[in-house]
Formats: C-alpha cells, sequence, structure tokens
C-alpha cells in the first residue's frame, strides 16, 4: 500500500494511541481488499461505539472494563488495549441504534438496557459525533453531493447515496466507520473509483412499475438477479421519487448486495445507456415481466400463512415526512383494531416535524404509536405475543420473520394500514 | 486407501493457519439478519444452509452479501466462541475483507482453482493465510 505521510505519522502514533490503532485497523482493511491507497472522507455515518448488553458484558468479564472506549477500542478498533477515544476527527454522523429513546418499554427493553443507551449517547454526544439515529441520514441532515467520498453504513442508505445522490461510499462496516471517524480516511477501492461505477447488468421492465409497492418488487427481484452487481434499468418504470428509489434501493440491498443501480434517464451518472454502461458490454439483459412480479410477491409472502395480523409495522426504511402524512391521512378519524399493534418508525427529525404537523397525534389517537432511532428487526422487537406481521417493505420482510420468528405478509402502505384496522390481512398484489 | 490432497493457490486477506472440516456453500451469506452470532447458525429464510452452524469448520463460500453489519455479525461470532475456524471465498467485497480482518479467522481468496468446485461439506480443509495455500483433504 502507498501511505501519504500524514497517514504513516497516524500509523506511527503522531495522531495519539486512539488514530494510531484505527489507521492499522484500516490498513489492515484495505490490504485484505487489495487496495492500493486511500481516499480522504469529510462524510461519516456509523455507530461508533455503541453498544449491547452483550459487549458490555464480554468486556467487563474479558477486559474487566465495559465503558464506551473499552468498546470503542477493543471492538470498533480491533485494538488490543484500551485507548482514550478523543473528538471526531471527520464530520460524523449515528445512524439507528437499538431502541427509542422514550417508548423503551414499549419494546420490551430493561431499566438497565435503557440507562446504558444513555450513557453511549451522551459519549457520542461529547465526541462531536451528530446524534441522527436513523437509516436515512439524507432525510435527517447529512445529505452528501455528487461526487463527494463518504464512509457509510447502512446498506439502504449506502445504494441511496450512490445511485440517486451520485456521492461515492462502499458499503463500509462498524468497525470501518469507526476508524474512518477518527482519521477521515478510507480505502480507495470499488465505489470510490469512477471505473468501478460502470453498470454490468441490463434489467428490462417489461411491465408498468409505478407503486410503492412495485418499486420494491422490483428492487427485489434486481438483487436475486445481479446479487451483488451494478444493474442498469431501462424499460417501463414511471419517474421514482424519494420514496420509491428508497424502498427500491433497500429492497435490491437486501436480496442481493446492490450499492448502486443506474436507471437510463433517472439517476444521476446515466443520462444514457452509454454513460450508464461506460465501457462494459451487459453480462447479461434479465427481463421482469408479470411472471417474475408474481414470484418475488409470492416469494415475500411465503411466510404469511394465518391472515390474522396482529402487528403492523411500517418505517423500513424509516418513514419520510411525506410517508408520516400518508399514514396519518389514512388513519384520520379512525381506530385500530383491538388485537393489533401498530408502530411506525422514522427518525427523530421527521418526528420533530410529525409532531407539529399533528401527524403523531393522529397516528397516537387511532392506536399506533410512532418510534424513532430504530425498527423492529433492528431492535428485534415486536409487540408482546406478535404472530403475525404485516410489512410495506421488501427489506424488512426479507429479515424481520427469519429474525423474530414470525409470520409476516408484505403488500402496500394502504394494505398494512387496513390489516391494522381489521386485524386481517387482505392485501394482494392488484 | 490413501486420502487425496488438493493444493490450491490464492491471495491471503487475513494471516494464520487453521484447519477443519469444510462447510461448503454455493450461496452468498448475509451477515446481519442472515446468522445467528451468538450460535453461528445460518438462519436466512430461504438459503441452502438454514439452521446449520459454520461454528469451527472452515467456511467456503461465494462471498458476502446483505447488510453493512457483515462484519459485526461475524465479529460477534468470534466473542461469542462462534465464528469459522478459516475461511476460503471468492468474491472480494467491504463486507468480507472487513468481517474477517475482525473474525481474525485466517482467510484466503483468489484461488487458482475454484474452491467451490474442488471442496465438499466434510473434506478435511488447512488454510494458511499468510502463504495463501489450501489444502483440502478429500473426504473421499
Amino acid at each position: 500500500m502507498r501511505l501519504t505521510s500524514d497517514e504513516q505519522a497516524m500509523l506511527d502514533g503522531a495522531g495519539g494511541p486512539a488514530r494510531q490503532k484505527a489507521m492499522d485497523l484500516l490498513v489492515r482493511y484495505a490490504e485484505a481488499l487489495g487496495a492500493e491507497a486511500f481516499v480522504d472522507t469529510n462524510n461519516v455515518a456509523g455507530v461508533p461505539g455503541s453498544s449491547t448488553l452483550f459487549l458490555k458484558n464480554y468486556y467487563q468479564q474479558h477486559a474487566g472494563q465495559s465503558d464506551y472506549e473499552a468498546i470503542y477500542s477493543l471492538y470498533d478498533l480491533d485494538a488490543d488495549e484500551i485507548v482514550a477515544v478523543p473528538r471526531a476527527n471527520a464530520y460524523c454522523c449515528h445512524l439507528q441504534g437499538g431502541m427509542d429513546p422514550d417508548n423503551w418499554a414499549e419494546l420490551g427493553m430493561t431499566e438497565d438496557a435503557h440507562a446504558h443507551f444513555q450513557q453511549d449517547e451522551a459519549q457520542v454526544a461529547a465526541r462531536g459525533i451528530q446524534i441522527l439515529k436513523t437509516c436515512t441520514p439524507y432525510l435527517a441532515g447529512n445529505l452528501p453531493v455528487k461526487g463527494q467520498h463518504c464512509a457509510w453504513m447502512e446498506s439502504s442508505a449506502v445504494v441511496f447515496c450512490n445511485s440517486v445522490l451520485g456521492a461515492r461510499t462502499n458499503t463500509e462496516g462498524r468497525e470501518s466507520t469507526s476508524a474512518a471517524t477518527l482519521t477521515g480516511k478510507i480505502p480507495d477501492w470499488g465505489l470510490h473509483r469512477v471505473e468501478c461505477r460502470y453498470g454490468t447488468y441490463h434489467i428490462e421492465v417489461g411491465v408498468p412499475v409505478t407503486s410503492v409497492m412495485d418499486w420494491g418488487l422490483l428492487g427485489y427481484f434486481i438483487g436475486y438477479a445481479v446479487e451483488e452487481s451494478i444493474p442498469v434499468v431501462t424499460g417501463r418504470v414511471s419517474q421514482p421519487d424519494l420514496i420509491r428509489h428508497k424502498h427500491f434501493g433497500a429492497a435490491a440491498a437486501s436480496s442481493g448486495g446492490v450499492e448502486m443501480y443506474h436507471i437510463v434517464g433517472i439517476t444521476p451518472e446515466a443520462a444514457t445507456p452509454e454513460m450508464a454502461f461506460g465501457p462494459h458490454k451487459p453480462v447479461a439483459t434479465i427481463g421482469y415481466g408479470k411472471a417474475e412480479r408474481l414470484q418475488m410477491y409470492d416469494r415475500l409472502n411465503s411466510v404469511g400463512h394465518d391472515p390474522h395480523v396482529d402487528y403492523v409495522m411500517l418505517g423500513c426504511p424509516h418513514a419520510s415526512i411525506e410517508q408520516m402524512w400518508e399514514v396519518a391521512k389514512l388513519l384520520e378519524g379512525k381506530r385500530i383494531h383491538g388485537g393489533c399493534r401498530l408502530w411506525v418508525f422514522t427518525s427523530r427529525s421527521v418526528k420533530t416535524i410529525a409532531d407539529l404537523n399533528g401527524y403523531t397525534r393522529v397516528i397516537q389517537d387511532a392506536g399506533g404509536l410512532v418510534m424513532t432511532d430504530t425498527c423492529s428487526a433492528i431492535s428485534r422487537a415486536v409487540p408482546k405475543g406478535t404472530k403475525v406481521v404485516a410489512l410495506d417493505s421488501a427489506k424488512q420482510a426479507h429479515y424481520l420473520p427469519a429474525m423474530v420468528g414470525v409470520e409476516a405478509w408484505f403488500g402496500s402502505t394502504e394494505d398494512c394500514i387496513q390489516a391494522a384496522l381489521n386485524g386481517r390481512w387482505n392485501g394482494g398484489l392488484r | 486407501m490413501s486420502a487425496k490432497t488438493i493444493v490450491l493457490r490464492g491471495r491471503k486477506v487475513v494471516g494464520g493457519c487453521a484447519e477443519g472440516e469444510a462447510l461448503v456453500t454455493k450461496e452468498t451469506i448475509s451477515g446481519w439478519g442472515g446468522i445467528d452470532p451468538m450460535t453461528g447458525t445460518v438462519i436466512e429464510t430461504h438459503h441452502e444452509l438454514r439452521g446449520v452452524s459454520f461454528r469451527d469448520r472452515v467456511l467456503v463460500f461465494p462471498g458476502a452479501k446483505g447488510s453493512s453489519g457483515w462484519s459485526n455479525a461475524f465479529h460477534m461470532t468470534r466473542l461469542a466462541g462462534a465464528a469459522p475456524k478459516a475461511m476460503v471465498f471468492n468474491r472480494m467485497n467491504t463486507k468480507i475483507a472487513l468481517g474477517a480482518v475482525v473474525t481474525h479467522a485466517p482467510t484466503v481468496t483468489e484461488l487458482d482453482q475454484d474452491p467451490l468446485a474442488v471442496v465438499e461439506t466434510g473434506d478435511w480443509v488447512r488454510v494458511d493465510g499468510d502463504r495463501g495455500i489450501v489444502e483440502v483433504t478429500k473426504r473421499r
């Protein structure tokens, strides 16, 4: 690897022990990748130093210390000793976490776990890390621009960052983002490089794709079809809005590992097919038609059997203010079925606006709850006794049933709200 | 009948030597949401290894997919004593590079033969991460 003089100095300890450990991890990581250099970044999204009770107990037992610095050193930086962790060097925001700051008891969290959560958050704030606490940092104040080098975690945010915004990030992990926060460095590999951003598969859409649900189904199909390659989408797709991009990208990143997509005429690096493919010839052209759409719908609903729905979860990825407005409209003046719960997840900044606009109140008056910071999959928390859940997110439908052992139905937001009101799943592919 | 040994040569991802029984899958593996880090068991709904643990096995697979929590999930398997002994894979990405580094399991990639075609579950596999060598002793 080629190291610049400032990188070598950090590795030699000139920036203090924490930056030295961070550079050491980044060098090991870059060499594992086969990267030859680092790129500077001043936009990091991660979960620096956050901890679960498992981590706290583990380090208390094995290192005799389980505070923020112990976990940041031994776990985040994979270091062999505990070092003092200074303030962030690069602009960094904290992504989603394990619990809602107010409704943690509803999520089944203990007072102990909540106390730890508050301590961690104080440490994060003290180090100048922005407490956005969301999987949608781009809706909460961190909006990178085209060409900007970032170091982001959270697959749904990564795919949005690359594809919709034209900024550049690989799918980073907890340890690499924590190290980048201290050093402002990340391996110059993959999507940081222009030659790695061209499409390799051509996806030809033969059926109209307009609704949010249909964008989710298409994304889910593409993830299976291309795994982590870069798809170039053409055909019968309508102009997507932010919600559709969000659901599409999250789905493609879940069934495969799509980190970037092009939609010809729509996304910033795909004005034409030539621009999207660059020097590549498509490896294959894959059609998406009626049969594929049905297959994806059936696959997402393969773990749904019992029509009695006892939990409806919305807000994966975290709801935008537009989605909060839509949910409030669907619920206004209505009452959720006695045997069913509704939780809507969003970021703290979006909830602030939802509070101001009265949407939170409308959802609560209908019997639902608005939560922030987390989601059922991240916190592994569903209402007590949940057996059957309804979801409008292909991503959540992909992960949640296996993670918490429930049946799941996937459908439109309207179908999910109807299920919450009736306690029965009546959705379908329309 | 003497056991047949095949040697594959590749590139170091993580150094060190380890050996064990192979667990082979032709499907990529999700970290967060795809495995239970406490037991090393694959939990992904449609995965061919669903319900199978890689704890103390040599995991041979195409690569990593899914959430950015991949490294964190595999990192946790190390703490929980449920990590694979070693890893051999084909397709590099940031998830697996970082995951292998923090799992501390000897790991090799870019092999001169496709490990998924050579290694079968149950074979005995020795991974020398530093030299990038994978020795496969066929079970039969």
